[in-house]
This record gives structure tokens, sequence and C-alpha cells, in this order.
């Protein structure tokens, strides 16, 4: 186990710059999640960690040694593929065991890892089968196990659960989480998906356009997300945005282009007479009685847990979402209250909080 | 249960499906094919086999003789030279070919600057028709012109020409040589094909486990390359075995019958010889070494274990 520090590390193939200056630190035993769209320069992040490309610039230390030259072979790290990387001509056990046995450990010091790595996932009575002949979730615990085995110092783990099918993606999703609590290993894990992140993280690095947009605890982020592109990426459905500026005469108004006011919690002096944008979550509205915002119900979406209702509040489409089953159809008008102090501005020029 | 009861009234006869013209077309479609099998493989085979059992020469109609031919060759120190010229030909090629080859296709599987280039080049020996490549060496090994024995003596390393073709050892040296040159394209790009058939996240999860460059090759590439390799060898060993044209040109046999193949032999007693019957007898003493090749790659080519699905 150890720490990993991630110094302003830069990459480009040829003259195509993909990561720009990255710093990232990751305490011992942390759980980190690299999440962001396609392109973002996350999983290429992760392969330079493992050593399977080659950093451009900057530093990347694993505990106190610098390893921006240190072949993957002697990185002491485990990386979980998307694909699962499992040797097809090998058995699981063999799988599992490859690394201990290049290393030349002895086979009974094999077995001894060997077995409660499988116990702990429950390959036992798998060991003897080849990868062919495991179904999607088993052959994504066996890539695990091969990662265990070896009692790394980090674990990388690259979109892995991207090939399982929706229902198992969550029990896998607790799985590792499991595994991690159980095992304490400093762990990166890549995901596009917002909600893995959220679900799994003790730490969220959002990435995009190969630059750390925002890192935090996934309520942090949810909470106060710094700029427009993390307030969008996080949380699903995603927060609404709405272009406008705050009202001249009282800072707890924000006025929409279309002239509606929506409520503000505190502006800061920062917004005033700024063009802005107010975020809004699906979930921070609520139902009112006749004095509320009035809204126009364009479709209604219930999920059986909720319900997701595209509302029309001065000529702009939002999301909102309510706990309660809604009856209403579309065309009808609901009357609405947002709660002031979950909403968030943005400069629109910079796109950043204020 | 269910799936039981629906296949039973499912599965019609022959005639019925016949009746209902859906393999009809079917069968019309492929007789063009089975008649030009039937012509030009079957016949052939057939017809060489027969001529193998008579006396038949140029120009007379043979009689059956049974045995005859065979028992001939059975006592023939030509022809069980040729066939151990055969078999060091093609044992000593093939192993060169592969080893070359695999080496090879290993290096231009790399990311190399122009790959494309090369890979085009390397198919080169293959494409040019091997009479021409046969005649090129020839003049590569010829006893006064050669090339090579010109460089070695610009270099002072011999003072006269090599005799490359004029002593037995050198000139089955030379031959299998042209037949290497030969022969690594096909046996080169074939395995590259195979080489990338193994997904790059295989190598990179080996490296992460430790493995260095040698071990990645020795346990993930090998074994993963094994079913391609006995394809690839097996076709390789079928066309060195039969192999006429080179030779023909090269030495046609000589000298003194060093480098002379089964399939030289059985031509130049088959057709310059006037002995239809002898060659064709020849000819047919090549099958049962083919169809060991055959079976070496039946079964060498059986699905490994770790190849197949997932029955329990």
């Amino acid at each position: 186990m150890a720490s990993v520090d991630i110094v302003n590390v830069r990459k480009s193939f040829g003259t195509v710059p993909i990561i720009k200056g990255v710093d990232i630190s990751i305490a011992d035993g942390e759980f980190v999640i690299l999440v962001g769209p396609s392109g973002c320069g996350k999983s290429t992040l992760l392969r330079m960690l493992a050593g399977l490309e080659h950093i451009s610039g900057g530093e990347i230390r694993i505990g106190d040694r610098v390893i921006n030259d240190v072949p993957p072979k002697d990185r002491d790290i485990a990386m979980v593929f998307q694909n699962y990387a499992l040797y097809p001509h090998m058995t699981v056990e063999e799988n599992m065991a490859f690394s201990l046995k290049l290393r030349g450990v002895e086979q009974a010091k094999i077995d001894e890892r060997l077995k409660p790595a499988a116990q702990i996932l429950g390959l036992t009575h798998l060991l003897d089968r080849y990868p062919r002949q495991l179904s999607g979730g088993q052959r994504q615990r066996v890539a695990m196990g091969r990662a265990i085995v070896r009692d790394p110092q980090v674990f990388l783990f690259d979109e892995p659960l991207s090939n399982l099918d929706a229902k198992l993606r969550v029990s896998m999703r607790t799985e590792i989480k499991e595994l991690h609590q159980r095992l304490k290993t400093t762990t990166v894990y890549v995901t596009h998906d917002q909600i893995e992140a959220m679900t799994m993280a003790d730490k969220i690095v959002v990435m995009h356009d190969g630059i750390v947009e925002q890192i935090g605890a996934p309520l942090e982020l949810y909470d106060r997300p710094d700029n427009l592109f993390v307030a969008g990426f996080i949380g699903s459905p995603a927060m609404n945005f709405v272009k406008g500026k705050l009202d001249a005469n009282d800072p707890t108004k924000f006025v929409t282009a279309g002239g509606v006011a929506l409520p503000v919690g505190k502006a800061p002096d920062a917004a005033k007479g700024k063009d802005l944008i107010y975020g809004v979550r699906p979930e921070h509205f609520h139902l009112a009685g006749s004095g509320g915002l009035p809204a126009r119900v364009v479709v209604v979406e219930p999920t059986g847990s909720e319900t997701q209702v595209v509302i029309d509040i001065g000529g702009q489409e939002l999301v909102a979402v309510f706990r309660d089953r809604i009856s209403a159809k579309p065309g009808e008008t609901l009357y609405l209250t947002i709660e002031a102090e979950k909403t968030h501005l943005f400069d629109a020029a910079s796109e950043r909080r204020l | 249960m269910t799936a039981l009861s629906r296949t039973t009234p499912a599965s019609p006869s022959l005639l019925h499906s016949l009746g209902q013209g859906k393999n009809l077309p079917g069968l019309l479609f492929m007789l063009p094919a089975a008649a030009f099998l039937l012509c030009f493989l079957a016949y052939p085979l057939g017809v060489g086999t027969w001529l193998g059992f008579t006396d038949t020469r140029i120009g007379r109609a043979g009689v059956f003789i049974g045995l005859e031919n065979y028992e001939a060759l059975w006592s023939d120190s030509v022809f069980w030279l040729s066939v151990f010229n055969t078999i060091l030909y093609t044992s000593v090629a093939s192993v060169l070919k592969f080893a070359l080859g695999l080496w090879l296709a290993l290096i231009l599987n790399e990311n190399l600057p122009f790959k494309s280039f090369f890979r085009a080049v390397i198919l080169l020996p293959w494409v040019v028709p091997t009479v021409l490549s046969a005649i090129a060496f020839w003049w590569i090994f010829d006893s006064q012109f050669s090339v090579i024995s010109w460089a070695l003596m610009k270099w002072g390393w011999i003072d006269k020409p090599i005799n490359f073709l004029g002593d037995s050892t050198s000139a089955r040296a030379s031959v299998i040589a042209a037949n290497v040159w030969r022969g690594i394209p096909f046996v080169a790009i074939s395995l590259l094909a195979g080489l990338q058939t193994i997904s790059p996240s295989l190598q990179e999860a080996a490296s992460l486990d430790g493995a260095t460059p040698w071990q990645r090759f020795r346990y993930v590439t090998l074994p993963m390359l094994t079913p391609i390799i006995a394809v690839v060898m097996t076709f390789s060993v079928l066309f060195t075995f039969t192999d006429f044209q080179l030779i023909y040109v090269l030495t046609k046999g000589g000298p003194v019958n060093a480098t002379h193949l089964m399939a030289t032999l059985s031509f130049q007693r088959g057709i310059p010889g006037g002995q239809l019957g002898e060659g064709a007898a020849i000819a047919v003493s090549m099958v049962p070494f083919l169809l060991a090749a055959i079976m070496f790659s039946f079964f060498g080519l059986q699905r490994r274990k770790w190849q197949q699905g997932g029955n329990d």
C-alpha cells in the first residue's frame, strides 16, 4: 500500500496534447475515481500510472519513488482491464497464479495466497475452468482475483464494469467497494459513469479535455460544483441551467431571459450585473399550492420510485423530479417552489461558480 | 420439455424438403463446383493412381502389372535417395522457414516506421513467379558469375568462386536456401495475422504481472499462436514436400541426383524418360507422407480445451 502523487503530468500523442498538466494526490488506502466523458484523458492517465504509456512531462510518484521511467513490471501495480485481459489458454487458477509464478514464488506459498483470494471472490469452484467457460461477472472476478493475489501497492481499474449488464454492474459495484473496505489498498478507478463514481469513491476526480475540473468527495461535488461542467456532469437527471441576470433591485431573485423570476439563496456581490447561469437540480423543485411558480407540464416520466416531469418555465424546458406520484397531464400547469439555498450561480463567461 | 416437443414436428425428411423446392436450387448451384472438382481433382488423381499400377509408356498404352512398379522402386537406390532428399529438404527448409518467419512476424508486429511498406516488401518473394526467382538464384549460385562468390572474393575471404551447385552438400544447401527465401513470406505474413489477433491488453496484463519480454513471448504469445502455427506449418510442409519448379530450374536433380526430390524424379522418369507408369508410382508414393502431414495437422488443429466454449 502506498500513496500516489501525480504532479503536473502531461501527455501528448505527436503534437496533440491529451493531458494538459494534471495534479492529483492520492492518500494511502484511498479509493479514487477518475471520471469524465470519453476522450477526456482519464484512461490515458491510468495507463501512464501503470507504465503502459510514456509520460511526456511531470512526475508520478508511488510512495516516495518516482516511477516515470520504471517499467510496468517493476511498479508493483495490479490492473483490471475493461476487457479483463484474462489469458485464454490458462485456467482460472493459472491466471491468478501467473504473476506469482513469474516471481518464482513456491507452489505452497502460491496456494496460500490464492485460496483466500478465490474464497473472497467466490471463485473456489471455478479454479480449473478456462476463461471462455465463465460468464462476464465471473471473468470480472477472476480479473480482480489476479490483482488481489499479488498484494500490490496500488490497484488500477480501467472501466471494469462497462462490459457487464446493468443488474450485474450494480452488484459488482457493491462487491468492489466491499473488497476495498476489506483490503484497504490504494485504488485508482476509471469510469465514464458518474453513478459509479458517486457510489464507490472516497474521492472523485472529474476530468474534461485533459484537465482536472474538480477534485472532491462525491457529495462535495454534488453540492458545490466548481464549474458548469462538473455541475452538469455529476447527477442524474442532470442539473438544469437557465441563462439570465440577478434582479438589479432584489439580489434574491434571478431573472431569466424569458423574464421569469427564480429564487436565489445568497448571491455573492460578484454576481451583480453579470451575465449568469442559474443551476437547479431536478429534485430541488417542490410542489406548492397555487402561489408557486407556474410551470406547464410537457412530459411525465414515472419510474416507480419517483416521477420525472419535463416542465416549461418561461419558454425554457427544465426537468423536475418528485418523490410523489404525480398525475399531471401534458399541458396542465403545476405550481412549484425551488429550494433557494440549493441553487447555484455560475458566471456565464468563465463558467465558474460564483 | 417445450424445446423437445417443438423440434419433433420441425424435422422434415430430405424428400419432403426437396419437394418444397428449398434444397433443389441449392443442389443445382453446387453442380458446377462438383463437376469442376471431379474433372480437375478426382479424375487426375484416379488416373495417376491407376497409371502407377500399369507399365504405360509414352506412345504405348500399358497393361495392369499390379505392384511391379513399386517392387522395382523398392530396390531402386535413386528412388530411396530422392526420398531421403525430400525429407531432408522438407525438414530443414520448414524449420528454417518457421524460425525466420516467426522472427520476421514478431518484428513486423512491433510499431516500426514504414510498417505497411515493410509488410508489402516482405511479400515480394512470394509474389514473384517461382521460375523467375529460381532463375535469379541460378545466377546467384552460378559457378563463375555468382554475386556471392564475387563479394566474398572482394573481401578476401575466399580465393576462387564457390561451386554452389556442383557439389552435393553445397547444392543441397543452396536449393534449401532458395526455398527458404521463397517460403518465408507465407509463414511470416500468416503468423503476423495470427499475432494481430492476440489482444494487446494481454501483453500489457503480462507486463504488469511482471513478465519480461521473453516471458511474455513464451507464456502468452506462443501458446496463443499455436493453432495458427499448426495450420501454417502444415501448409508449408505440404508445399515444400511437393516442390518441383525450384529444383527443376536450379539443378534438375543434380549433381548425381543429390538434389532429386520425389516430385522431380517422378517427372523425370515419367515425361522426359517416357516411363509414365513408373513416374506415376513415384508420385503415388508421396501420398503416405502427405497424409501423415495432414494427419499431423488434423490432430494439431483440434481445438484446444481453452478454445472451447462453456460446457460444464
